[in-house]
Formats: C-alpha cells, structure tokens, sequence
C-alpha cells in the first residue's frame, strides 16, 4: 500500500455528504453503502446490495432523467474495476451534473483485503481524464475532499475524483435490504407521491 | 423488395418505443438494429447511449427509472450472457426493463462461435426471470414491442423481446 492512503473513509463521506441539499447519491456495493448509511440513511441515497459494476451507469441513468440535479455515485475501486468501460460511456455522454467519486484504499475490503490493480498502479483518476472527464484529480489530504464538496454540486462536469483512503474496515451500518424499499423510497422523494403511480 | 419484407418493421419498433416514451435509447450495436438506431437517433425526443459492454444497459435502466424516465436496451443476443448478474439487480429492485435482441447463431447462421449463446439465450434469460416474448413476423414485430413495454413499466418486470433471425436475417460476409 502507498503511503499516501491514509484519509478515514467516514470522515471523507461525512464531509462530501454534509449540507447535501438537492443531491442525489448512489452507494456502490459493499463499504461504501456502509459509509453512505452512516454518515445518514437518507431517501435519495440508493445503496447497492449487487449489480457490482453499475454504481456508475446507475448514476448516468439518473443524470440523464434529472439533469437539473446534482448526482453523486459513490463507490469502491473494485466496484470500479468491475464496469471500467462503464467510463467510457459517461466520457461520452459527458453529463455535467454527474460525479464519480472512488474511495480507493486498493482492495476488496469485503471478501478478505485482496489488493485490486490500483494497488499495482493502475491510475483510476488518469483513465477518467482520458475518457474526457471535465475534472479528475487524485486526493490524499482532506483538505482536497473539503475543496471537491462544493464541486459536487457545481454541475461543471462530469467530475471524477479518486480518494486514498486507509485500508481499514469500520464498524458496518447497513442499510435497508428491501430493494424494493430502496427503489421506491427515492422515487417518491424525488418524483412526488404519485411516482407510485407511473 | 418481397411481399415479406414490405413491412418495416423497424419503424414499428421506433413507433412503439416513442409511444411508451421510451427516453434513454442504451444499444451495443448490431447489424440487425442498425435501422432502429438511426431512426431513434433521429428522434429528438430520444437520447442515444452507446454501450462498451450490455449489462452497462440494465444499470442504465435502473437509473433511469429512479429519475422517472423510461430506458431500452438494444442487442444482439451474444450480449444477453453480459447482462446475467445485473439482470438480478432488476428482480430485487423490480425495476422495470425493456430488452430487444436481435438473434444469432439460429437461422442461417454461418459464424459457429454464435450458435453457444444464440441457442442459450431464451433460457438463460427465463432462467434470470426474465419474461421472454418472440418476434418473427414482421407484421406482428411492432404489437409485440408495445405489449412488452408496457408489461415492463406497468407490471414492473424484465421483458426480452427477441427478434428471430429469420425476420432480421442472416448476416453475410458475401455482401
């Protein structure tokens, strides 16, 4: 691991999340969804219990149909890792309400601390400026995260930022599991009650 | 032009699409759409989203459903085997999803690496609890579109609709 990874991933969340205001957030599966949840289970975070590898293209999705509010995806390097084509397709698209935020301490934190290729050198934030992200930048103090909070909601994008965190795993808080719940939970905070109805 | 091919079925595909307000049109492509992706694309009401790889699609689906809007997955049947896993997202979430694959590796096919997937397509997706529906006349290409659409969105369910490839027609190296 580089020395360079040592940021705590909920106080890195805690401070993109805080005054969210009129953000829309997708948690990607695993830790992530944890650091969403306990920074506040909130109607419009939608956690991932699978789907690993759509964290991204759920977010452009959402961008698209809402393109009037800002959209977080939230998610692990090895979520990453699993749809990296998916950065293409956004480079593409080039939603300017979208950002992708990757809190990398370099394994999979959920199955054992493998290391992932970012470990090796792989340079998630290098790729995202290749596909023609507006913004990309690698953090690894927090006074970068405080600077890219208000960028969250610039909707000068789509913005990409890789954050080295420390490779430790934090007590779990779990969200809901119904994804059923989830799912209908945000559409009614975003779209209005009668979202149950379409 | 045969009598067979006089209906155009893509632009009953299109048609259907548009009435279901259909939005965010996710395609990897393949021959056998190519009409319906330049008639989507010129639809100013419909947003094109090229693909790297098809279960990008099925993501792309479920965000859009959390925003309000409405997405289609075009492809050709090689790429149902892609979208296994994020295909299980959809059931748990019962998100709704709209699936329209061309065929390969059944009628005509002369590329063998095509028949594994084409022949395991319709049960690998009834496997993922997909609703699978067949197109193969052209005339009925369009009425089946719509019920599937509509089955998806109203119903909250994934449907695939599979396009024979003896509608589209075998692919040629020949020209």
């Amino acid at each position: 691991m580089s020395r360079a990874n040592s940021l705590d991933r909920r106080a890195v969340t805690r401070t993109l999340l805080a005054e969210r205001g009129d953000l829309l957030v997708v948690a990607g599966l695993g830790a992530p969804a944890w650091d969403a949840t306990a920074a506040g289970d909130h109607d419009l975070t939608f956690p991932l219990w699978g789907g690993m590898g759509g964290a991204a293209m759920i977010g452009l999705g959402l961008a698209i149909a809402q393109p009037e509010r800002p959209v977080l995806v939230l998610t692990g390097d090895g979520e990453l890792l699993m749809g990296l084509g998916s950065l293409a397709t956004l480079g593409l698209q080039r939603p300017a309400n979208l950002a992708v935020v990757v809190l990398d301490n370099e394994h999979y934190g959920e199955t054992g601390m493998q290391e992932t290729a970012t470990a090796h050198g792989v340079d998630l934030a290098a790729i995202a400026r290749a596909c023609g992200f507006t913004l990309s930048e690698t953090i690894t103090a927090m006074e970068g995260v405080e600077a890219l909070r208000p960028r969250l909601h610039a909707k000068q994008g789509p913005l990409f930022a890789q954050i080295k965190i420390a490779a430790d795993s934090p007590a779990v808080v779990l969200p809901p599991r119904d994804g059923g719940l989830l799912k209908s939970r945000f559409r009614a905070a975003l779209l209005g009650p009668e979202a149950a109805l379409a | 032009m045969s009598a067979r091919d006089a209906v155009d079925w893509p632009a009953d595909i299109h048609a259907a699409l548009s009435e279901a307000g259909l939005r965010q049109i996710a395609y990897v492509p393949d021959a056998g759409h190519a009409r319906l992706i330049r008639l989507c694309a010129a639809d100013a009401k419909m947003r094109m989203v090229p693909l790297t790889t098809e279960e990008e699609g099925v993501a792309l689906a479920a965000g859009a459903w959390l925003g309000g809007e409405r997405a289609v997955l075009l492809m050709q049947s090689s790429g149902v085997g892609n979208c296994i896993n994020m295909l299980g997202m959809m059931e748990a979430c019962r998100f709704p999803l709209l699936m329209i694959v061309t065929m390969r590796g059944e009628f005509g096919e002369f590329n063998p690496w095509q028949v594994p997937m084409g022949r395991a397509t319709p049960g690998v997706l009834e496997q993922a609890n997909v609703i699978v529906h067949r197109a193969s006349e052209a005339a009925s290409v369009g009425a089946v579109v719509a019920g599937a659409a509509r089955l998806a969105f109203s119903s909250y369910q994934s449907v695939a609709v599979l396009l024979s490839q003896r509608l589209v027609g075998a692919k040629s190296f020949q020209k």
